[in-house]
């Protein structure tokens, strides 16, 4: 799904460091597929325990002013440690279409971007003041996050720019699927390994001597 | 040595810093295989290569003896049952799970000589990096980038930058790898890496051995680094020479006259130098719930050390870390569960016993790894002090198979995570080498396993 402009209400979450395991502990990743993930999402956090499931009234996302929230702000290295593509599953099917940090871990970058979900990498004091404006008034001062201009604001007129490399962000405002527009490029794929096979025949398995 | 391999790889440039990399070897497990391969089949796309295309069962597998598909993870079994249908349907190479050759992926793939000098190795796992240990380019990805992988034979990468970590002169007897990797990350941060590839270099590097050098290539994940990478030389040529899947005859000849050019060429520049004095590394222990939190064995928490990884801990600031009382005591993973970290272990509990009230596990890194410690005996020095001894797997290093130790336990593991909750529910993790955890073990408390060998 591509994705161009951008306007919801924004969750602060600003703790460094925040894992993949924190964001979806395996024992909630109990089947095969991609989804079945939202009630799992931050578990650890979210319920006073894993076995009540009964709601911590103080985590953000369960606070009735971000229980719609698109984007959430985060802290530094967000999304390090395991690889599981999981967590950005169960945040996209939490609804959350944005995070906005000082830096991502980038297994959990490069899982964003496949799944439509845009990473915006502001600097640490950007977060902390974009975070205090909204905290006073979620709904009343959702963030417009415009993809093709790389600019975040806040309805007050208050703007940031932020990065992407020209790689994702074709890919999230296409809304491209990366095996298609990979194979485009099959006879290149195929000449390469014509010579390869030639200059590394010990890296085809499987061929005969 | 980036550079070496990212040009023998690149098929095209793509935009940007991007270019369209040839994927020499797939690595799947059973958490993420059946997603990927299904995906796939859903998107009627074939894996472009099953001989180069593996998958092991290793994650949520069962490691309690006599083990079968059932698995204490709620749920687990279906990952196993649709992995290995899907695997066969695919036609790629699966190391099932009574499979001889079944273990952690990233002790397997080095056994089997399936990750070679030079390659280009991903798996949907973060510690592939473990495996640039012999100067290959292996890195975790997504399920999503495994199946761009498997329907293409590529990926699209961003070129990272490079890092050199030198650990110049000599690590102090006792002191290990992983001793030095938690060292670079107390020092440098979680983030320090990120954005770049880490060479490891140094004297105190290219003297460790090969399973040395997994160890501390595990952790450059924990480091944000996209991987870690050492050179390959004699020492690597010989582990791999006459595995299964390394080239063979005159393949193999050709092959080493390859990878001899692959070292960085003297006078590289990096983007980024780091050196660090190896004889001022400590046994380290981490006290928080990062791997960035950790400190010597010698130190206590730090007094600035932040309000919410010391109540998890159940720590205060200032207090020492040699001496906090531990519930239990884990072996594994793929950071440390390899043959020679299971004889230094071993080597410790001989003559000792586990403290009383400390569960102790030792689950060897692959049913090879297990084998041939069960013929050294080394099985028995185990379970003589009182460690349970397990079928191989991911088991406790993340609450696998559904299995953890008792909620609140304060626990001292070989693995690479201290994050709230990985154990388990509000386990208490510190991690650090395995002579460090028998040393803890024996004493019930952290110990410093320099004082257990006098």
């Amino acid at each position: 799904m591509p994705i161009t402009r951008l306007v919801g209400i924004a969750a602060p979450l600003l703790r460094d460091n925040i894992d993949t395991d924190a964001i979806i502990p395996s024992r909630e990743i109990t089947k095969t597929g991609k989804t079945g993930l939202a009630a799992g999402l931050f578990a650890g956090w979210r319920y006073k325990s894993p076995v009540s499931r009964e709601p911590d009234p103080d985590f953000v996302l369960n606070r009735p002013a971000y229980r719609d929230a698109q984007i959430l702000l985060g802290g530094a290295n967000f999304g390090c440690g395991s690889s599981r593509e999981h967590a950005v599953w169960a945040l996209a099917e939490s609804g959350i279409r944005s995070v906005v940090a000082p830096s991502f871990a980038p297994i959990f970058f490069g899982n964003c971007v496949r799944n439509g979900i845009l990473p915006v990498v502001l600097p640490a004091e950007a977060v902390a003041e974009i975070a205090e404006s909204v905290s006073a008034d979620p709904a009343g001062t959702p963030l417009e996050i415009d993809l093709p201009r790389q600019l975040l604001s806040l309805p007050d007129g208050r703007s940031w720019s932020f990065p992407l490399d020209e790689e994702p962000r074709t890919m999230l405002i296409e809304g491209l699927d990366a095996i298609d527009v990979t194979l485009k490029r099959k006879s290149e794929i195929a000449a390469f390994h014509r010579r390869d096979v030639a200059a590394r025949p010990w890296i085809y398995l499987g061929k005969s001597a | 040595m980036l550079s070496k391999i990212w040009d023998q790889h690149r098929i095209a440039d793509l935009t940007g810093d991007a270019a369209l990399i040839a994927i020499d070897r797939i690595f799947l497990h059973e958490r993420t295989g059946a997603a990927a391969l299904g995906s796939m089949k859903a998107a009627g796309r074939e894996v472009t290569d099953p001989a180069r295309t593996f998958c092991v069962m290793d994650h949520i597998v069962d490691t309690r003896p006599g083990r079968s598909d059932q698995t204490l993870m709620p749920g687990g079994q279906a990952f196993i049952t649709e992995t290995r249908s899907a695997a066969r349907e695919a036609g790629i190479t699966l190391f099932d799970v009574s499979d001889p050759d079944q273990g952690i992926v990233h002790v397997i793939s080095p056994e089997l000589g399936i990750v070679l000098p030079g390659a280009t190795l991903i798996a949907p796992d973060s510690h592939t990096c473990t495996q640039g240990a012999f100067g290959a380019l292996a890195w975790g990805i997504g399920s999503s980038e495994a199946e761009h992988a498997m329907a293409t034979g590529t990926l699209r990468v961003a070129r990272p930058k490079t890092m050199r970590v030198t650990f110049s002169g000599a690590v102090a007897p006792g002191v290990t790898p992983k001793d030095m990797i938690l060292a670079l990350i107390a020092r440098h941060g979680a983030g320090g890496g990120r954005g770049h590839v880490v060479e490891f270099a140094g004297e105190a590097v290219s003297s460790l051995d090969m399973e040395g050098r997994m160890t501390l290539c595990n952790m450059a994940t924990e480091f944000a680094a996209m991987t870690g990478i050492i050179a390959a030389d004699q020492a690597t040529f010989e582990y791999l020479e006459g595995r299964r899947y390394a080239p063979r005859g005159g393949e193999w000849e050709m092959a080493l006259a390859h990878w001899r050019e692959l070292a960085s060429d003297p006078g590289s520049i990096f983007d980024v130098e780091i050196e660090i004095e190896a004889a001022g590394i400590e046994p380290m222990v981490s006290w928080g719930t990062s791997p960035e939190q950790s400190v010597g064995i010698g130190d206590t928490v730090p007094p600035d050390a932040g309000e919410r990884p010391l109540a998890y801990m159940g720590l205060e600031p200032g207090q020492p870390i040699r001496g906090l009382a531990i519930d239990a005591a884990f072996i594994g993973s793929c950071t440390n569960s390899r043959l020679s970290d299971l004889r230094r272990a071993a080597a410790l509990l001989k003559g000792r016993h586990v403290a009383p009230g400390v569960t102790a596990l030792c689950v060897p890194g692959s049913t090879s790894v297990k084998r041939a410690a069960e013929a050294e005996g080394i099985d028995k020095l185990f379970v003589d002090a009182g460690f349970q001894w397990r079928e191989s797997g991911c088991s406790m290093c993340f609450y696998a198979g559904g299995e953890s130790f008792a909620p609140g336990s304060r626990v001292i593991s070989s693995t690479n995570r201290n994050f709230e909750g990985r154990q388990g529910p509000n386990i208490r993790t510190h991690i650090a080498s395995p002579e460090t955890v028998v040393a803890s073990a024996i004493a019930g408390r952290i110990a410093d396993p320099r004082e257990t060998a006098l």
